[in-house]
């Protein structure tokens, strides 16, 4: 147990976490830019909100008065 | 992706939706009332009417509970409730739970305001709640998880919009923060008073680790959530990137988790801890702007609708303070600045341009987009709508300038020695020089106050109108089959 001991000392820690939170957040983006044809699928989500619009919704800034 | 043809309000529970839609509506006036009058308190000290019950110590916890759990708590279970139903193009998996939240969630408000009153609080900020409450809050918000992790997992579209992300991570972070924030020992079984289980810094830490976080995830993420579905909805177009909505929501709810300390420069809490907290909160302006641009860039091609549409203009306008506001924040988390804007009015200005600005225009503008729709019909008046707007926009501006003049003058009064090293101002002439700032900021929330009643008038006026129309609608049919 004695190598527990390490994560004991923020001057390890501290830059551990440093790449660990880089790395994830790196691999975010290349998860996210890395690859045209995900970036397509990806990007095909925005029309989620739309998809069971009523056809005939109404308008729902138009004044009655 | 899954197409689902829209199979009208049996296929939702929208119930729930209308019931958390019109309390938010009441306690928005009522909440900002609150506000009005502790302003005009500090202005005009007469309306103390030295009485305790009156007193600015009491109301200040009511306002706020009022407009933060009350207002922004109610809009956001009922926009929730709305979004994650129309976007999983499914049911709430339970109706029984939805009204327990409600009901839970309205008592929580009512016996808060009133145990403020009673002059009973744990001196926590925006967690005054003692913990009989404490405990009520726990369930319902328990509920709340349950009954919105249950319907995303039953969903019928595969993919979990983005919206939804936004509100699942601030149902779990409150969780937490509630939780461990308000640990405390009860004095006895039957009294309302309690300890916490925190002491000295750590208590603070603690606190401030809430009182941040609250800021961002239930006044910043949730309200994005918010701002995902409704602004492209409004504009009738999709948002303007999906892929910087997946690093902004990654790289947003990380970063917000630890810049709480920065509240506390200056203090005993250990040097290291508030820097690392600012070093934080300089980085959050990334993601922050990053969001910002990704709503208003929806309107990229249809700038137009800000001439024409008013509705998006309380959108547009909410995502305009909200960059304002997440500019202003990094920039006071510097421990220079800090030094001269901590215990100011500057903080109340700068909170209250994102509570404002950022959470009350954009509920407003997701408001009026969604109530029409629940009760399928049109607003009332758009006049209305575009008095509402000038009045909230005049308002929150006179109140933030107010605020910035008022702190700057204060923190430069404080810190001001004469040339023999003794301070120049006494305290009390700093409070003489506030008066007119005072003035100005209870004129700004008159405004503001004024047109959220307009706001609840209309809306009133606009679910009247709905119910007079679906009357009419069966009545007709009702005719149609009994000459068939």
């Amino acid at each position: 147990m004695e190598w527990l001991m390490w994560f004991s000392k923020p001057e390890n820690t501290k830059p551990l976490a440093l790449i660990i939170f880089f790395v994830t957040f790196v691999g975010i983006l290349i998860y996210v830019y890395g690859s045209k044809k995900r970036g397509k699928q990806l990007e095909s989500y925005r029309d989620i909100p739309f998809l069971d619009d009523q056809p005939g919704d109404k308008d729902d800034t138009k004044d009655k008065q | 992706m899954a197409v689902t043809t829209y199979s009208g309000a049996e296929q939702y529970n929208f119930d729930i939706v209308k019931k958390f839609a019109v309390m938010s509506l009441v306690w928005a006036v009522v909440g900002m009332f609150a506000g009005v009058y502790i302003a005009s308190e500090l202005a005009w000290p007469f309306l103390n009417f030295d009485s305790p019950y009156f007193s600015f110590g009491r109301f200040r916890p009511v306002h706020t509970s009022a407009v933060i759990f009350g207002f922004g708590g109610s809009a956001l279970f009922a926009t929730s409730y709305y979004v994650v139903q129309r976007t999983c193009q499914t049911r709430l998996i339970s109706d029984g739970m939805a009204s327990f939240t409600f009901w839970g969630w309205q008592t929580v408000i009512v016996t808060a305001a009133l145990s403020y009153v009673m002059g009973y609080s744990q001196g926590r900020e925006y967690a005054e709640m003692e913990w009989p409450i404490d405990i009520l809050i726990e369930v319902v918000w328990v509920t709340y998880l349950i009954l919105f992790v249950g319907t995303i997992m039953r969903r019928k579209q595969p993919h979990i919009y983005v919206a939804n992300w936004f509100y699942l991570s601030f149902i779990l972070a409150t969780a937490l923060l509630h939780t461990f924030n308000n640990l405390a020992m009860p004095v006895d079984l039957f009294s309302m008073k309690s300890y916490s289980l925190f002491s000295g810094t750590q208590d603070a830490m603690t606190q401030w680790w809430y009182g941040h976080n609250a800021v961002g995830f239930f006044l910043t993420a949730a309200f994005l959530g918010m701002m995902y579905y409704f602004v492209p909805k409004q504009a009738g177009r999709p948002i303007y990137s999906y892929r910087l909505s997946i690093v902004h929501f990654w790289a947003l709810s990380f970063m917000y988790m630890w810049v709480g300390a920065h509240h506390l420069h200056w203090t005993a809490l250990p040097d290291w801890t508030s820097s690392l907290a600012a070093a934080f909160s300089i980085l959050l302006l990334m993601p922050s702007w990053g969001g910002m641009i990704n709503g208003i860039m929806t309107l990229s091609g249809a700038w137009d609708k800000l001439r024409t549409d008013p509705v998006m203009r309380f959108m547009i306008v909410a995502l305009s303070f909200y960059g304002m506001s997440t500019f202003e924040g990094p920039m006071m988390s510097l421990k220079e600045v800090n030094a001269l804007s901590h215990y100011t009015d500057w903080t109340v200005g700068h909170v209250h341009s994102g509570a404002l600005g950022w959470v009350a225009m954009i509920s407003f503008g997701s408001l009026y987009h969604m109530m029409p729709k629940l009760w399928d019909t049109k607003i009332y008046s758009r006049k209305l709508v575009e008095w509402h707007f000038w009045l909230a926009t005049i308002g929150i501006v006179l109140y933030i300038v107010a605020m910035w003049i008022s702190g700057i003058t204060q923190g430069l009064m404080w810190r001001a020695f004469d040339e023999f090293g003794n301070l120049q101002y006494s305290f009390v002439e700093s409070v003489a020089a506030m008066m007119p700032f005072y003035a100005m900021r209870a004129i700004g929330g008159m405004f503001f106050l004024t047109g959220a009643a307009m706001m609840a008038f209309n809306m009133f006026m606009t679910i009247r109108q709905g119910k007079r129309e679906s009357a009419a609608l069966e009545a007709k049919l009702a005719a149609k089959m009994a000459h068939a």
